[in-house]
């Protein structure tokens, strides 16, 4: 069980703004993230290998592309593969990898960006604000 | 209570800062609000084994100050918690709640992508869903705008478990309605039945195929299957009861219906 107040990236992979008129598929969106901070969030191995055949992982790469900024962090970020191998499973190394870059990179401040319509979604205090107006929606 | 906080505002508004305050200081809401999240948890049936538990995700609906989201990480669940106002939201940042949170309105739709979550509940959100304060916004739009993204939502064989407070028997088929018609199988629980005050109401959506449905409490503390309430099927008595009455009111002078009698709707002998 996790403390993952922050939205992290696995919540990001997850988001989409496909709530507003006219957005076909609203996913992945973009990440701008102005601050950002590592949490040490226990390992379950568990809980990664049930939600990686959910992820989007090209939108995970893409993410951790994202926060690969000057100054947003002072660790180094984890290196990814393209795509998810097929013996994920009971690649341990693999999931932890995978853990760290899903778990346990806290986005506090930014915005995520609508790859369709370049609509903004602010983050703030860890919290994107997925509000639209009515006559924006669907 | 005396008044229903929908019927003054809506929720980001009314749930301003003083308003949340109280979700914190009231152990009385506290405590009503976690046992109903508890009901819902059970209801939602998911294996006991821990190891399965910490690997799945839920999605809390209208999270608020995070009650319920306390009582899934006391289950052991992994969550998402989304809610309209941010004051609330605040409240649960405040209490370090151990779920991911984004603010987003449920009747525009929700904000995520197909597929992501094993379960679902929501403990006194959906009432705000039978309300509109703005004209450009249609309660019976809005609510299917929710139910059809909550089903999208969900992993296939995924239940939801969604407490609400509908203020009365209209508001309830409405929304029984609107959640059925987006794909859903399952209805309506409701604990206590007999009691006017004591009475909660659940809806229970499966995503995949006909679970049975869970037993209702009653006032002994014991369980039985009291008859689920099904919204209108197609052909059932209340259903011709309604058609019947719809064509009344749109031709008041036509004779062309049959009377109602004990003969309206009754079950007729298999001929074939």
């Amino acid at each position: 069980i996790f403390k993952i107040s922050n939205m992290k990236l696995i919540l990001h992979n997850m988001l989409t703004s496909a709530m507003i008129k006219g957005v076909k598929k609203g996913y992945p969106l973009l990440l701008r993230a102005t601050k950002v901070e590592l949490q040490p969030v226990e390992f379950d191995a568990g809980f990664v290998v049930h939600m990686l055949p959910r992820l989007d992982w090209s939108g995970v790469t893409a993410a951790v592309q994202c926060l690969n900024q000057p100054d947003l962090l002072q660790d180094p970020l984890p290196e990814l593969p393209p795509t998810v191998p097929d013996d994920y499973a009971n690649n341990e190394d693999f999931l932890r990898k995978a853990h760290i870059a899903l778990m346990q990179l806290d986005v506090i401040e930014g915005c995520l960006v609508c790859p369709e319509t370049g609509r903004e979604f602010p983050i703030a205090k860890g919290i994107p604000n997925m509000l639209i107006n009515d006559n924006e929606a669907a | 209570m005396a008044s229903r906080p929908e019927s003054s505002l809506p929720p980001e508004l009314y749930y301003d800062d003083k308003e949340a305050k109280k979700y914190t200081q009231n152990s009385r809401i506290i405590q009503i609000q976690s046992e109903m999240s508890e009901r819902a948890i059970e209801l939602l049936s998911l294996p006991e084994d821990p190891t399965i538990r910490s690997s799945l995700l839920v999605l809390d609906v209208g999270c608020g100050s995070g009650i319920s989201g306390a009582a899934l990480t006391e289950a052991g669940l992994n969550w998402f918690g989304v809610d309209i106002s941010s004051s609330m939201l605040e409240i649960a940042l405040e209490n370090e709640v151990e779920g991911g949170l984004a603010r987003c309105d449920i009747g525009h739709g929700l904000p995520f992508r197909a597929g992501c979550f094993d379960a679902v509940v929501s403990v006194s959100a959906l009432q705000w869903l039978a309300y509109s304060d703005r004209s450009t916004a249609n309660p019976i739009r809005r609510q299917r705008a929710f139910f059809t993204s909550l089903y999208a939502c969900m992993s296939v064989g995924a239940r939801a478990v969604l407490q609400f407070y509908p203020a009365d028997e209209l508001q309830l088929q409405l929304l029984l309605n609107s959640a059925m018609s987006c794909g859903f199988t399952g209805g309506l629980v409701t604990d206590y039945p007999e009691s006017a005050k004591a009475r909660k109401h659940f809806l229970v959506l499966d995503t995949a195929g006909t679970r049975p449905m869970p037993a209702a409490q009653d006032e002994a503390g014991g369980r039985h299957s009291t008859k689920q309430q099904q919204p209108m099927r197609k052909g059932s008595k209340a259903w011709i009861m309604r058609k019947k009455e719809q064509y009344r009111r749109k031709n008041p002078d036509s004779k062309a219906l049959p009377s109602d009698s004990k003969y309206t709707g009754r079950k007729r002998k298999p001929r074939f």
